[in-house]
């Protein structure tokens, strides 16, 4: 009887929290590779529509994005005869301006990518919904007669009802 | 002899890496970058030549200011487009009205009689974005559902499971023919 009640009395021994920081650590390094950090600060309001057929883009280096909407601030350069701003990089673009910054974003994209690289490049039109398809299509025939004919709709994910 | 130095409290170190985990995971953002991919046509300085297409062949999509979708003179709502758009390219029973075929011979297939029909799509200076790519993803969706059928007769599987030769067949056979006429300007401006 001794024995057992010898072994009832012993303490529960403590969880070694040592290796805590480290499972941490390796959690946060496994974030910090797979995510990404924005490197623009969009300044106009989007939120982009959704569809339901739609393809992920591969590469992210192989992506230049334009984004159509309403500006965050009063200071933005906007596009008559809305209130609608193309921002390409950082900055919204002058209306004056607009077919000469295109001209140069593109060519400017092209000329960051090597030789290959350059017939993948994607222009991605990041705009919102209730933008009109007037802005879209002026960026859209910019980007044609500059020859950047791979685009993409931005578009968040559909789920269809199927009926 | 060196005195024993007193282990450093590591107790809180998870903390300090939880808190750094939080950080990160608020700041960044798992960016997919997905949407509804598309190829403009290459530039020309001249006037587009008129391509002989006949008015059978082609399937006029019109989205105007008011975002209604007026399919061959007749307006419909989005939800039947899909359906429109894939009995025209389909055109099973070989009606006069629907597009003719071109049998060709495509790899793998055989002998496929490839629909001439194109999908034109035109859209007002004052159409909706949002209504734009909802009609772009409803043809998008015909031809896909179509690229299944065909995919699922010849190969027994639906066209995202084959691989890339076979999937090549398949885009012969059934074209994506998406022309965008250039826009109309008339409508409100908001």
């Amino acid at each position: 009887m001794a024995r057992f009640k010898k072994e009832g009395k012993k303490d529960l021994p403590e969880i070694n929290t040592g290796s805590m920081s480290d499972i941490i650590f390796m959690f946060l390094f496994f974030f910090m590779v797979i995510t990404n950090m924005r490197e623009t600060n969009v300044k106009v309001k989007f939120s982009t529509p959704n569809a339901s057929e739609i393809q992920k883009l591969e590469k992210k280096s192989l992506v230049a994005t334009i984004y159509i909407g309403a500006p965050r601030s009063k200071n933005e350069n906007t596009l008559p005869p809305g209130k609608v701003s193309v921002q390409l990089n950082d900055q919204t673009v002058k209306q004056e301006n607009l077919t000469k910054d295109v001209r140069d974003f593109i060519a400017a994209e092209k000329e960051a990518r090597n030789e290959e690289d350059k017939q993948k490049l994607t222009f991605s039109i990041k705009a919102d919904k209730d933008v009109q398809m007037r802005y879209i299509n002026l960026i859209k025939s910019e980007l044609r007669t500059n020859n950047a004919l791979k685009i993409n709709y931005a578009t968040g994910k559909k789920i269809y009802m199927n009926e | 002899m060196a005195r024993k130095s007193p282990g450093i409290n590591t107790g809180s170190m998870a903390d300090i890496s939880f808190l750094l985990l939080t950080f990160f995971l608020l700041t960044s953002s798992i960016n997919t970058e997905q949407g509804i991919p598309r190829r403009l046509p290459p530039p020309s300085d001249d006037k587009p030549k008129d391509l002989e297409i006949r008015t059978r062949n082609v399937f006029n999509v019109i989205v105007n200011f008011n975002d209604e979708i007026i399919a061959n003179d007749e307006i419909i709502p989005l939800n039947q487009l899909t359906n429109r758009a894939k009995e025209f390219l389909e055109n099973p029973l070989n009606a006069s009205n629907l597009p003719e075929k071109d049998t060709k011979l495509i790899e793998n297939m055989g002998e496929y009689p490839v629909s001439k029909g194109v999908l034109s799509l035109k859209n007002d200076q004052s159409t909706s974005y949002n209504m734009y790519v909802q009609v772009q993803n409803e043809l998008q969706r015909a031809v896909n559902e179509l690229r299944d059928k065909v995919s699922v007769q010849y190969f027994g599987r639906i066209y995202d499971k084959l691989d890339t030769a076979l999937q090549k067949s398949i885009q012969k056979a059934v074209p994506m023919n998406i022309s965008e006429a250039p826009p109309n300007t008339y409508g409100k401006t908001d």
